[in-house]
């Protein structure tokens, strides 16, 4: 190699620019990676705790248990004994028949040893329990049960109505500050909308319970005022300056150049709106709305506040109602770390995680269609 | 210099827009004023000028999208089938009747098919069959319907800039007008395709009146029967194609800038 490839020319210098460019790089790259290590973080630490607890297993006298000791022709009065016993967990099937022993006797529990030792195998959590009883009871003492459905229903209906509501206020507002309004109006609705998205969560719940619990009491004549109606208006009315926002956004991406040519085709201004504008910002549309019943779904405070927070598979707007990330926010503080019940309220976490990770990629797909267009 | 005046077939015809002593601002400023002259139907009229000479904003009076902008206005009289545009009671009619190509071609974020098929559609027709043969007529009628037949469901937005400006042809057509009119239409549009919509142009006009705004001076030689010049916000010369290229002009200033010796 010359000397001259080896020495650098000497207006080949690393100046200023050159060191923070690179320092720029590195610390966005250290943000990046910081992003998501956190989020894997959470993730791990909501699936420990949660996962775990869906494939946990201990040794209880659960009802089948019974039955078989039936069939062995135990004696009524020891299982009568036994009764306060069932659905209790024991860590080793030792400890179990131990338990056992205590109550009817360490002979008499000798014919039946062999049969709690293979049988009393047990699971606190059940897959289909969750899904479809509505029983929602993990600090019970007989026997906790784990049946989210009822949560489900309720942070369902409440969602669900929060939209029916949402969904058309927020497109008509987009649609009148996007399309009709001008100048100082729109600035000054804009700004109102942004104000009112700023409103926090407990303040929403405060007015829940303080202006429409007495309202709706008054103007439907029922008992309770914290309800599904309750809870839904709450919520439609949060998430629809944030859905206004967005979907106002959407119909601003619309060039310009199409309404133009809509309208000298001769289109009124409701059918440039509907057959050209909507049609051509549907993407961003659909975004909004999935934004909006994400933040539905996830919304604690008010809800909590709002719903009357009790277990119910809900019949009418009327019916009370408890959300899933009301339950978390209301049990998760006096549940004993590491206790079957913190680690179910955990499982309610891993389902809301999912549903809400589910909808929010739904929406970023959707609004990936847009880009590509 | 005695040259006789070019005659032409379509100076008897009725006419279809008159626009006399007509004034366009912007806010207050004036940017065109002393526009007055007729066009007959069937006949192409061609307006040429420099840029900012106010060709557009003119085009945008004569089918009333001056209303949507609120710092835009007109004076003068502006007649359509000799009926002040102005007392136009429902603008929406007119606009149905004026057919308008905008410089830069504007595929709507629609398929093909929806593109020819809006403006039938927002006039009623529903009917799948009746649709189908407008949507292919319209298409035929602009030279695009052997390239795009099938393709018809794509949007439109993914055609070539030549063929959008043929399908927002074909869509102008659609609405069955009176009149079209072209805004530069050749900017974004490859020679070959300009002189494919020149010749449907030429077919065109026996059945419509064409306003023909251009920037070549060459393209307004080839179409127009005949002519305005827009120049330093007012129109200079109105005249025969023939004539004004032939060098009968009223002003010097014509006569320069079809030279191509201008500015
Ligand atoms: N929307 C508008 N607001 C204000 N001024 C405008 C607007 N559109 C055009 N103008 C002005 O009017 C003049 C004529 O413009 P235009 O009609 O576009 O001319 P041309 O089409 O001949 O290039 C220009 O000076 C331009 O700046
Ligand atoms: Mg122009």
């Amino acid at each position: 190699m010359s000397r001259a490839d080896s020495t650098p020319h000497r207006d080949d210098r690393r100046n200023m620019d050159w060191f923070v460019d690179k320092a720029v790089q590195i610390l966005v790259f250290v943000a990046g990676i910081s992003a998501i290590v956190f989020i894997i973080g959470i993730f791990v630490f909501i699936t420990k705790e949660g996962v775990g607890f869906i494939f946990k297993s201990h040794y209880a006298l659960s009802e089948s248990v019974f039955n078989l000791l039936e069939e062995k022709k135990m004696p009524d009065t020891q299982l009568d004994a036994l009764t306060p016993l069932e659905g209790k967990a024991f860590k080793t099937s030792q400890d179990l028949i131990l338990a056992v022993e205590g109550v009817i006797g360490v002979e008499e529990t000798r014919p039946y040893k062999e049969l709690l030792v293979a049988r009393s195998l047990d699971q606190p959590f059940s897959l289909k329990t969750f899904f479809t009883s509505p029983k929602w009871a993990p600090t019970s003492e007989l026997k906790p049960t784990y049946g989210a459905l009822a949560l489900m229903a309720g942070t369902a209906s409440v969602t669900g109505l929060a939209m029916l509501i949402a969904i058309p206020f927020s497109l008509g507002a987009a649609i009148y500050i996007g399309e009709f309004a001008t100048g100082r109006t729109r600035e000054l609705l804009k700004i109102l909308v942004e104000l009112l998205a700023a409103i926090p969560s407990v303040v929403w719940g405060f007015i829940g319970l303080s202006i429409m619990n007495p309202l709706i009491i008054k103007v439907f004549n029922v008992p309770i005022g914290l309800n599904v109606l309750n809870a839904g208006l709450i919520l439609g009315l949060m998430a629809a300056p944030i859905m206004t926002t967005i979907a106002e956004d959407a119909l601003k991406a619309v060039p310009d150049r199409y309404r133009e040519a809509a309208e000298a085709m001769g289109a009124t201004r409701w059918q440039v709106i509907f057959k050209v504008v909507v049609p051509a910002s549907k993407n961003g549309l659909v975004a909004a709305i999935l934004l909006g019943v994400g933040r539905g779904f996830g919304e604690t405070m008010a809800v909590l506040m709002a719903t009357g927070h009790s277990i119910n598979l809900p019949t009418s707007i009327f019916d009370s109602v408890r959300a899933l990330t009301a339950t978390i926010a209301a049990e998760l503080g006096e549940a004993a770390v590491g206790s079957d019940h913190y680690q179910a309220l955990f499982t309610l976490g891993i389902f809301l995680f999912l549903v809400t990770f589910l909808i929010n990629m739904t929406a970023d797909l959707v609004l990936r269609g847009i880009r590509k267009e | 210099m005695v040259t006789a005046m070019a005659s032409l077939p379509h100076i008897d015809n009725p006419v279809k827009l008159a626009v006399k002593d007509v004034a366009i601002s912007y806010g207050g400023r004036t940017v065109l004023e002393s526009v007055t002259f007729d066009v007959h139907e069937h006949e192409i009229f061609g307006i040429i000028g420099p840029a900012n000479s106010g060709k557009t904003s003119f085009l945008k009076t004569l089918n009333r999208m001056d209303i949507f902008n609120p710092s835009m206005t007109f004076t003068g009289q502006i007649t359509f089938n000799d009926r002040d545009i102005r007392k136009w009671r429902n603008v929406y009619s007119l606009r149905k009747r004026i057919g308008v190509v905008f410089p830069l071609p504007v595929g709507l974020p629609l398929t093909v098919y929806e593109n020819v098929a809006l403006a039938p559609r927002l006039s009623g027709v529903t009917g799948k069959a009746d649709l189908d043969i407008i949507v292919e007529r319209c298409l035929e009628r602009a030279a695009l319907w052997d390239e795009v037949k099938d393709r018809l469901d794509s949007l439109g937005s993914l055609l070539s800039g030549g063929q959008q400006q043929r399908l927002t042809i074909a869509r102008a057509l659609s609405q069955e007008p009176e009149l079209l009119m072209l805004d530069e239409f050749s900017i974004a549009v490859d020679p070959v395709t300009t002189m494919r919509i020149e010749d449907v142009l030429k077919k065109l006009k026996k059945e419509m009146t064409i306003v023909l705004v251009t920037n070549l001076v060459q393209q307004a030689r080839r179409l127009a029967d005949r002519m305005a010049l827009f120049l330093d916000g007012e129109v200079v010369e109105v005249g025969i194609t023939e004539d004004l290229f032939a060098g009968q002009v009223k002003d010097q200033r014509t006569k320069d800038y079809l030279d191509g010796r201008f500015g």
